[in-house]
């Protein structure tokens, strides 16, 4: 059986560029969280769950798609997605129902009398784990016994495979690579992500929503963290597995990865767009005059942006005025790359830049 | 709680004078060799419930008693918990696998393909490798899961911390262990990934700011002494980055995972224990 043309046709045609792709589940994300109140009802999330399996069950058909998913190393990613969302959706259940507690004036349901009350822990939590431990061990022998481990052949330092992809889970990362040099996309985000979710306790001040599932109650937290996990993480993840192909080129779900397609690689930096095309005096020789802007536009983001959201945002205000000077740095700057991050992608795709600010001469390009 | 007193003898379930002597089970249970291990009566009683958590060294991770939000499966997902199983999974089929592989760029793909063709009980390498792979989701999930209930705020933000360093050496021994088999697919990703390193401001030497750091005209950082030759112990990835990424993942991570696992367990106590509304 193979699934039918106008059907790939159309997917292939919808996601046809990263941009969409990125642009289309991000809206889906804010939707989502926006009407998390239905959507996480048993009565819409089920037929949601099983139209998804569905499309995942049909999309076994399309041979391009079914190479690239029973690889056995991505295997995996199709269980990441998949459970990613179920937990989404237990979280946001709960929020949903205790917010709904909250607003009519009762405690959440993890404070109810029946809930604060100790148990103990033989058997009560004990017999739990071991169920927990003896279910995942069959699915894990299972799962052994019915998927080889792959091996390739012997390594070879003079056969570049193509695409060359870094693990999966550093996907999204190799993703960045698209839009900034190596030592943003491999070195600096990942060590934001992590600064990042080190210093969130120390800047998270907001005391409601500690040990109980709400989101009325921390939707700013709740909104940053989904995106920049689900988003940027899970779904990129997604797209680095089955939508980047040769080339690192940009492949619809079922569309053939052809390793001649060719993407027309017309990038420029803002300071060609500035000196050649709107003022027309070709480019300075002097690197500095000739990074000027960009440099001006990249502290000014990082610089002034943050001064000018503490004065005239009123959350950012609260902000500023719970944290501190110091701490509010660290967490602005931060939220500016996470947002530094999404605006270049948005860049790229429509202006097709290339460097705000392009120094080769010192290995510095952002 | 912590005022509980080691058992001579255990008390409650002894067989008083004159009664009969119970179940084959309950004879068992007061039998000299398991009270020479278990200090104390069936868990049936509370007292004995404590005893059985508190008189084991393993056990006692727990508290003996525990608010019931925080048993909950569809509070905490189970998820740390498995993540600690798969931990210890990998650990178990790991020590196996070392008994036949050998890190060397002569016999390191052959090992592997002796591991399935040669070697009886031809699962271990997969359930190691399917279980990394389930142990990176499972801490995603469980991080996720604390963040979702505001587990990280006061009193637990250290904890939280932990947690990240352990969160980030998951993937290191994730990413270490996939050198391994030595094929394609290991060393192109791996060079993929390191390749990244190259990059690094100032040490790598093709990183901003490395052109800087000269002595008259000698360069000090170049791909012969920057931080991605320190990794791999050469400029490509080499039989001597296949044994360096052994030894950090056989080795080295898991000693700090192990680590920062006791002291992450011991802090969700210390802390007052799965969180829960104040
Ligand atoms: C190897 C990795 C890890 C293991 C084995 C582990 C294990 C556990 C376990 C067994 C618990 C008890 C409650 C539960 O099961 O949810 C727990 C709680 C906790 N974990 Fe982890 N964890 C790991 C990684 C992480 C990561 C990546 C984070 C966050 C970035 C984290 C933060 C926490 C916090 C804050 C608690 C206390 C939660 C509460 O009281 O509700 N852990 N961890």
């Amino acid at each position: 059986m193979e699934l039918p043309k106008f059907y790939t046709d159309l997917v292939n045609a919808v996601v046809s560029r990263a941009a969409v792709f990125v642009i289309l589940s991000s809206v889906g994300l804010v939707l989502a969280m926006k009407y998390y109140r239905v959507l996480t009802k048993p009565k819409v999330a089920g037929p949601i769950g099983l139209g998804a399996a569905f499309l995942l069950f049909i999309s076994f058909f399309d041979p391009q798609f079914k190479t690239v998913a029973t690889l056995p190393d991505n295997v995996p990613i199709i269980m990441m997605v998949a459970s990613v969302t179920f937990f989404v959706w237990v979280a946001f259940r709960q929020m949903a129902l205790n917010d709904e507690r909250l607003e009519k004036g009762l405690p959440p349901k993890e404070a109810e009398a029946g809930e604060v009350q100790k148990t103990f822990v033989w058997p009560d939590l004990v017999y739990i784990e071991f169920i927990c431990l003896i279910l995942f061990t069959v699915f894990l022998t299972v799962w052994s016994i019915a998927l080889k481990a792959p091996l390739e052949q012997p390594a070879n330092p003079a056969k570049t495979p193509n695409p060359s992809k870094a693990p999966w889970y550093f996907l999204g990362l190799q993703e960045m690579l698209v839009y900034f040099d190596p030592w943003i996309a491999g070195v600096l985000l990942p060590t934001m992500i992590i600064t990042g979710l080190m210093m969130l306790p120390y800047i998270d001040k907001n005391p409601k929503g500690n040990g109980y599932y709400t989101f009325k109650e921390r939707k700013f937290a709740i909104s940053i963290f989904m995106y920049g996990f689900v988003v940027a993480w899970v779904l990129l993840i997604f797209m680095g597995t089955f939508l980047r192909g040769p080339n690192w080129n940009f492949f619809g779900p079922y569309e053939p990865w052809d390793i001649h397609k060719l993407e027309p690689l017309t990038n420029v930096n803002l300071s060609e767009i500035i000196y050649l095309q709107v003022l027309g005096v070709g480019m300075p020789r002097n690197w500095f005059i000739r990074e000027i802007w960009g440099i001006l536009l990249v502290l000014g983001y990082f610089v002034a942006m943050p001064g000018l959201l503490a004065r005239f945002v009123p959350m950012f205000r609260e902000f500023y005025k719970q944290l501190g000077m110091i701490r509010y740095s660290v967490f602005i700057v931060h939220l500016l790359v996470m947002g530094g991050m999404l605006i270049k992608m948005l860049l790229r795709w429509t202006i097709n830049l290339k460097y705000l600010v392009g120094i080769p001469e010192y290995f510095f390009n952002i | 709680m912590a005022e509980v007193k080691a058992p001579e003898p255990p008390a409650s379930s002894a067989p008083e004078p004159g009664k009969r002597k119970g179940s084959l089970l309950e004879q068992l249970w007061n039998g000299q060799i398991w009270t020479s291990i278990f200090r104390h009566g069936m868990p049936d009683t509370p007292r004995n419930r404590t005893l059985a958590i508190m008189s084991n060294v393993f056990l006692h991770l727990h508290p003996p008693k525990i608010r019931r939000s925080g048993i909950r499966m569809k509070y905490t997902w189970c998820m740390g918990g498995l993540t600690f199983f798969l931990f210890l999974v990998e650990t178990l089929t790991g020590v196996l696998l070392m008994f036949y592989y050998r890190p060397t760029a002569e016999f390191a793909y052959a090992d592997i393909v002796s591991l399935r063709e040669d070697i009886p009980l031809g699962i271990m390498r997969e359930i190691h490798r399917w279980g990394a792979h389930a142990m990176v989701i499972t801490v995603w999930l469980h991080m996720m899961r604390v963040f979702l209930t505001g587990s990280y705020k006061p009193p637990r933000e250290f904890n939280w911390n932990v947690g990240v360093i352990l969160l980030v050496l998951t993937l290191l021994l994730s990413f270490t262990g996939y050198l391994l088999p030595w094929d394609q697919l290991a060393m192109w990703a791996v060079t993929v990934g390191t390749n990244m390193a190259r990059a690094t401001p100032v040490v790598g030497h093709e990183g901003p700011g490395a052109s800087l750091l000269k002595l008259g005209d000698i360069s000090l950082v170049h791909a012969g002494s920057d931080v991605r030759y320190a990794l791999l112990g050469g400029r490509f990835v080499a039989p001597a980055a296949l044994l360096r990424f052994y030894v950090l993942h056989c080795v080295a991570f898991p000693l700090a995972a192990a680590t920062l696992m006791a002291v992450h367990f011991w802090r969700v106590r210390k802390d007052g224990g799965v969180s829960g509304p104040m």
